[in-house]
C-alpha cells in the first residue's frame, strides 16, 4: 500500500497524529461522518505497532503485535473492513512444551483438552471447562465496559451516572458467586487466582501469563488476575472466542482500516514527522511538522501515547501542574521484546515432533510458575530474563504467503526485557544480540536444531520499540494495563474521555480507555466523542 | 453399506475423526479432524484436496454426441469447444429440473458429463435416435478437487502442463508425476481451483504426488463440511438440498425450473428442440413463480435477539441444510431458506433461499426464522446477489 508524503490541502476538519490502528480507526469514523481528515504517520508504513514488513526479502514479519482477539466486531462492520481485506484466522491450539520432553496442548476440542490435562491432573481436567464457563460469563458481563467510554465515579453529572449504569449493566446481572469471583480477579495475582482452581503447574503456568503480558509485574504480583479475563473477552465470529491471526500479519488489519478510511475520503500521509501541536489561546489550531510545514485543523487528534502527546506534542507550558504530576506517575515500564525469525523449515519440537495441528496456535514457553517468577526476578534487578517467557506463533502455517514455499516466519513475544536495564536503557543496542541469543538458546532447548534453520533474525528490544515505533519505554500498550491505570484513570483522572485540557485536542489511542491490544475501541470511542461534540 | 472411493486407502488413513458420510454410496470424509475449521481456512488461504469421486460420471461419444447432448441439455452443446467444460442443468418434458452438472468436451465427438444423481438410464432412453455410446464411468475414474489460492502452484510442482494458459472452465490433458490425467479448472468452492480426473488404477499415485507437491504450499486434505461452507459463500446450489430433482418429487409443487433455481442463464432457449423447451419458453414469456436468492442475516438484529436472552450470538458450526421459513414484512411466508452457513471470512451469516419472484430483488428485506432458546423468532435478512464471495483469483 502506497501513500503520499505531502498533504493535498493546507487545512482539514481533523488531523490525526500517528497512523497506528487506533488513529486510522478514528480517522475512518470521522471521514465516514463526512469530515475532511488527514492522518500523519512518521514511518513509511501505517499501522504503528500493528504492522507487517518485509524486513528480510521474501519474508513478511508481523513485526510487533502478532495476534488479535479483542478487535471490536462492530468496527469491522461499520468500516466494511472485510471488503477492504481484513481476514482473521483463529488460532487452533495452545501448545506448551516442557523441558522434560513432555508437553501440554489445549485444543478447541474439549475432550481432547480434557485428556491432555488429565495426564497432569485428573481434577484439573474437569475443572478446566468450569473455569472457562465462569470466566466467559464474567467476560460477557464486562463487555459493556470496553464498548463504552469510562464513566467518572467522582462526577456528580447525571450524564456520568447514566453512563456508569450503562457500563456496569452486565455486572449488575451477575449473581453473588460471580461477583465474588470478580472481586478476586480485581485484587489477586494471576497465579494465586489460578491456585484456587487448579493444582497442576503445567496448566497454570501458560494460563497465568496472560495476566502479565505488557506489564512489569510477575504472575505472583497482585492485580494481575484481572487481565486473565481479557483472554475470555475476545470475540471472533460473534461468539466469545479465542485468538486469531490476521491474514498478512497484524499489518493486514491496519491496511484494511487505512483502505477503509481512504474510501471515505481520508488522506494518509507517511514519513510526516509532527513536531508539535500548534496551540493558540489554549486551543489547538493545527500541527507543525519537523520540516517546518504547518497544517491547520479544527480538531487535532493524537494517536500517540499520553506522555508523547502531553509532554511532546503539547508541552508542559500549556498544562497545569496537577496533570503533569499525574502524567509523571503514569507507568510505562516496558517489559517485553520481540524476536522475529525467518526459518528454512518448520520447527520440530522434541516433545511433539513433526508437522501437526499443535503448531497452528500459539506456543507458550512457560513450563512452570517458578520459571516465570525467576524470569521476573532477573528483570526486577535490571536484567533481561536468561530464560524468558516466550509466546511463539508461526503465521505462515495458515497464511503461506508470508514466506516462500516451505519456509516460515516465527514471531516470538518475549518477556521479560525491562526497558531500564542496569546498563541504562540507551545501552540496549549493545545488549540486543545477547537478548536475541537468550531467546534462541531458550528455543533450542525445546526445538533442538532450530539455530541451524534460522535464515534471518530481527531482535526488537524495548529501546527499539521506543525509538522506531514511538512506544514510550517500549510499553506495548501505551502505558501499563494495571488496575490503577484503567477506566476513568486512563491516562489521568478527569481526562479519560479522549478530551484534553487543550481545547480541540483529543486523544484516540491505547493510552485511553479501554486501551491495550488491537481493539480499535479507543479510536472508535474517540471519534464518537468528537462527533458528538461537533468538534470536527 | 457404502464402499470406498479409489482414494479411500489414503483418505481413511488421514481421517482421524472418523467423520464420514454416505455420498452416492461411497464413504466420504466430512472433516479429517473433529472440526472442519482448518480445512476451511486452507481452502481460502492455501489449498485443500477434496475427494469428489462419488460424482456420477458418464462418457458420451460417437458421431452424434454433440447433437444428442444439445437435445438433452438446456445448453447448446454444439457450441462447446474442445477443451472446454460448461455448467448446466437438464430437465424433464415439463421443463422441471432433473439435475445440474457439467459437460466437458474432451474431443470433437467425446464428452464427459458429471451429475449428482444416477442418470445413465435416462440418458440411454433419450439416445435411441442418435449414433452415440454412453458409458457409466463413475467407478472407473477417481476425481480430486484441488482448491484454493495455492492450487495452481501445487499442480505446477507436480506436473509439466502449462496451467497459466488454462482458463476458468478449461480442461487439458496432463501428466502428473508421470500419470496421464485430465485437469479441468473447475470446482465447487468459488475459488481458484482444479479438478483432476484419473483412471482408478493410478489414483493413489496421483493422490500421493499432489500431497507431496503441496506440502510446502500448506495443502490440507479437506472434507465435505468445509467444502459445503465454501459452496454457500460461492452461491452454488445443491441438488437434493436447495432444489429437488423432478423425478424424486411426490408432489408437483416441489419441482423447480431452471429459472426458479437461478440457472436460467444456462438455458439456450431459441434453437433446435431440446427436452423441456416448450415449457421453458412459456415460463420465459409468463414469468416464474419462484426465484433463488442469497440472504444475509441482519447481524445487529441477530446479535440483539440473542442478547435479549443474555447469550452471545450462536452461530452454526458448519453449513446447515434443514429448511427455514422466510417471511415478508407483513409476516406472510414467501419462501424458505434451504441451506446456509456462517462465513468466517465475510463475517456474515449467509443463506440460500427460494422465494416468490416478487421478493427476489436485491436489497429486499425479508424476515428469517431464528430459534433461540427453543423460541421461534425472526430477524431481518437482506436479499443479496450471489456469489457472496468472489475473489478475482477464481478467474484470473
Amino acid at each position: 500500500m502506497k501513500f503520499s508524503n505531502k498533504p493535498d490541502h493546507p487545512r482539514y476538519d481533523a488531523v490525526v497524529v500517528g497512523g497506528g490502528h487506533n488513529g486510522l480507526t478514528c480517522a475512518a469514523y470521522l471521514a465516514k461522518a463526512g469530515k475532511s481528515v488527514l492522518v500523519l504517520e512518521k514511518r513509511p508504513v501505517v499501522g504503528g505497532s500493528a504492522v507487517s514488513e518485509e524486513v528480510f526479502p521474501g519474508f513478511t514479519y508481523t513485526v510487533c503485535s502478532y495476534v488479535v482477539s479483542l478487535f471490536r466486531p462492530h468496527i469491522v462492520r461499520d468500516l466494511e473492513l472485510v471488503r477492504h481485506g481484513l481476514e482473521i484466522i483463529p488460532l487452533e491450539a495452545s501448545f506448551s512444551p516442557l523441558p522434560n520432553g513432555d508437553s501440554l496442548c489445549r485444543w478447541g476440542d474439549a475432550h481432547r483438552t480434557r485428556r491432555e490435562i488429565a495426564r497432569f491432573s485428573a481434577k484439573d481436567a474437569e475443572v478446566y471447562p468450569e473455569f472457562s464457563l465462569a470466566m466467559s460469563q464474567l467476560a460477557r458481563f464486562t463487555k459493556s465496559i470496553i464498548d463504552n467510554p469510562a464513566p467518572n465515579p467522582a462526577s456528580l453529572n447525571p450524564a456520568e451516572f447514566v453512563q456508569a449504569l450503562r457500563s456496569s449493566q452486565g455486572l449488575r446481572e451477575a449473581n453473588a458467586d460471580q461477583r465474588f469471583i470478580y472481586m478476586k480477579l480485581l485484587t489477586m495475582s494471576a497465579a494465586d487466582f489460578l491456585d484456587q482452581w487448579f493444582e497442576s503447574d503445567v496448566l497454570k503456568a501458560p494460563m497465568s501469563v496472560s495476566g502479565i503480558i505488557g506489564t512489569f509485574l510477575g504472575v505472583r504480583s497482585p492485580g494481575t488476575a484481572y487481565v486473565l479475563l481479557h483472554h475470555y473477552m475476545g470475540e471472533i465470529d460473534g461468539a466469545m472466542r479465542a485468538w486469531g491471526f490476521a491474514k498478512g500479519g497484524t499489518g493486514g488489519i491496519s491496511t484494511a482500516i487505512a483502505r477503509s478510511a481512504q474510501s471515505y475520503g481520508a488522506e494518509i500521509v507517511t514519513e510526516a514527522h509532527v513536531s508539535n501541536v500548534i496551540i493558540k489561546s489554549g486551543k489547538a489550531t493545527g500541527v507543525a511538522l519537523e520540516n517546518g510545514d504547518e497544517i491547520r485543523a479544527d480538531t487535532v487528534i493524537s494517536g500517540l501515547d499520553p506522555r508523547r502527546t502531553y509532554l511532546g506534542l503539547v508541552g508542559k507550558e500549556h498544562l497545569d501542574s496537577e496533570l503533569t504530576t499525574q502524567l509523571g506517575h503514569y507507568k510505562f515500564r516496558g517489559s517485553s521484546g520481540k524476536v522475529n525469525l525467518a526459518v528454512d523449515r518448520l520447527p520440530e519440537f522434541s516433545s511433539r515432533p513433526g508437522d501437526g495441528p499443535h503448531l497452528y496456535g500459539d506456543v507458550a514457553i512457560a513450563p512452570s510458575i517458578q520459571y516465570l517468577e525467576k524470569a521476573y526476578d532477573q528483570a526486577k534487578y535490571g536484567d533481561f530474563s536468561e530464560r524468558p517467557y516466550i509466546n511463539m506463533v508461526i503465521p505462515t502455517l495458515v497464511d503461506p504467503t508470508m514466506a516462500p514455499p516451505g519456509k516460515h516466519v516465527i514471531s516470538c513475544f518475549v518477556q521479560y526485557a525491562p526497558y531500564d536495564i542496569k546498563e541504562g536503557a540507551s545501552n540496549w543496542p549493545q545488549r540486543r544480540e545477547a537478548f536475541g541469543d537468550a531467546v534462541v538458546d531458550t528455543l533450542e532447548e525445546y526445538i533442538p536444531g532450530i539455530k541451524e534453520t534460522i535464515l534471518h533474525r530481527q531482535v526488537l528490544t524495548p529501546w527499539d520499540l521506543e525509538q522506531e515505533f514511538g512506544l514510550t519505554e517500549g510499553n506495548i500498550f501505551h502505558g501499563e494495563l494495571s488496575l490503577e491505570q484503567l477506566l476513568y484513570l486512563r491516562p489521568a483522572a478527569g481526562w479519560a474521555k479522549y478530551k484534553t485540557p487543550v481545547r480541540s485536542l483529543w486523544m484516540c489511542a491505547s493510552g485511553t480507555h479501554p486501551g491495550g491490544g488491537i481493539m480499535g475501541a479507543s479510536g472508535e470511542l474517540a471519534a464518537r466523542a468528537i462527533l458528538r461534540k461537533r468538534a470536527a | 453399506m457404502p464402499i470406498g472411493t479409489p482414494f479411500h486407502p489414503r483418505t481413511s488413513e488421514l481421517c482421524t475423526s472418523l467423520f464420514y458420510k454416505d455420498w452416492a454410496g461411497y464413504y466420504t470424509v466430512c472433516s479429517y479432524d473433529t472440526c472442519h475449521e482448518r480445512e476451511y481456512y486452507a481452502l481460502r488461504n492455501a489449498a485443500g484436496l477434496i475427494d469428489v469421486s462419488p460424482l456420477f460420471k458418464y462418457e458420451v461419444y460417437g458421431k452424434d454426441a454433440a447433437a444428442f447432448l444439445s437435445r438433452v441439455m438446456v445448453k447448446d452443446i454444439n457450441k462447446l469447444k474442445v477443451g472446454r467444460c460448461t455448467y448446466l442443468c437438464w430437465c424433464d418434458d415439463h421443463g422441471k429440473v432433473l439435475d445440474d452438472g457439467t459437460v466437458s468436451r474432451l474431443d470433437d465427438t467425446y464428452f464427459r458429463i458429471t451429475a449428482a444423481e444416477p442418470t445413465f438410464s435416462w440418458l440411454m432412453r433419450q439416445s435411441r435416435r442418435f449414433d452415440v455410446t454412453i458409458e457409466d464411468s463413475t467407478d472407473k475414474i477417481g476425481t480430486l478437487s484441488l482448491q484454493g489460492p495455492n492450487s495452481r502452484d501445487i499442480l505446477k510442482n507436480v506436473g509439466d502442463t502449462d496451467l497459466d494458459g488454462l482458463r476458468y472452465f478449461g480442461l487439458t490433458n496432463a501428466k502428473l508425476d508421470g500419470v496421464d490425467v485430465i485437469i479441468s479448472r473447475t470446482g465447487y468452492t468459488g475459488d481458484l481451483g482444479y479438478e483432476v480426473w484419473v483412471e482408478r488404477e493410478q489414483a493413489l499415485n496421483v493422490y500421493d504426488a499432489i500431497m507431496a507437491g503441496g506440502r510446502d504450499h500448506r495443502i490440507q486434505p479437506v472434507g465435505l463440511d468445509a467444502m459445503d461452507v465454501t459452496r454457500i459463500e460461492a452461491g452454488y446450489i445443491m441438488n437434493g438440498v436447495d432444489y429437488f430433482s423432478s423425478n424424486t418429487c411426490l408432489i408437483e409443487s416441489r419441482k423447480s425450473t431452471p429459472y426458479e433455481i437461478g440457472l436460467g442463464w444456462t438455458v439456450d432457449l431459441d434453437r433446435d428442440p431440446f427436452i423441456g423447451q416448450d415449457a421453458l419458453k412459456a415460463e420465459k414469456a409468463n414469468g416464474s413463480v419462484w426465484a433463488s436468492v442469497g440472504l444475509v442475516y441482519d447481524w445487529p438484529a441477530f446479535e440483539r435477539l440473542f442478547d435479549e436472552f443474555g447469550l452471545p450470538p450462536q452461530l452454526p458450526g458448519g453449513a446447515w441444510r434443514s429448511p427455514i421459513p422466510v417471511y415478508n414484512k407483513k409476516g406472510l411466508q414467501v419462501g424458505q431458506a434451504t441451506s446456509g452457513a456462517w462465513s468466517a471470512i465475510l463475517k456474515d451469516n449467509l443463506a440460500l433461499a427460494t422465494v416468490k419472484s416478487a421478493y427476489a430483488k436485491p436489497g429486499t428485506i425479508l424476515q428469517i426464522e431464528v430459534t433461540v432458546e427453543f423460541e421461534r423468532r425472526r430477524v431481518p435478512a437482506i436479499v443479496t446477489k450471489t456469489p457472496f464471495f468472489d475473489p478475482p483469483r477464481k478467474k484470473a
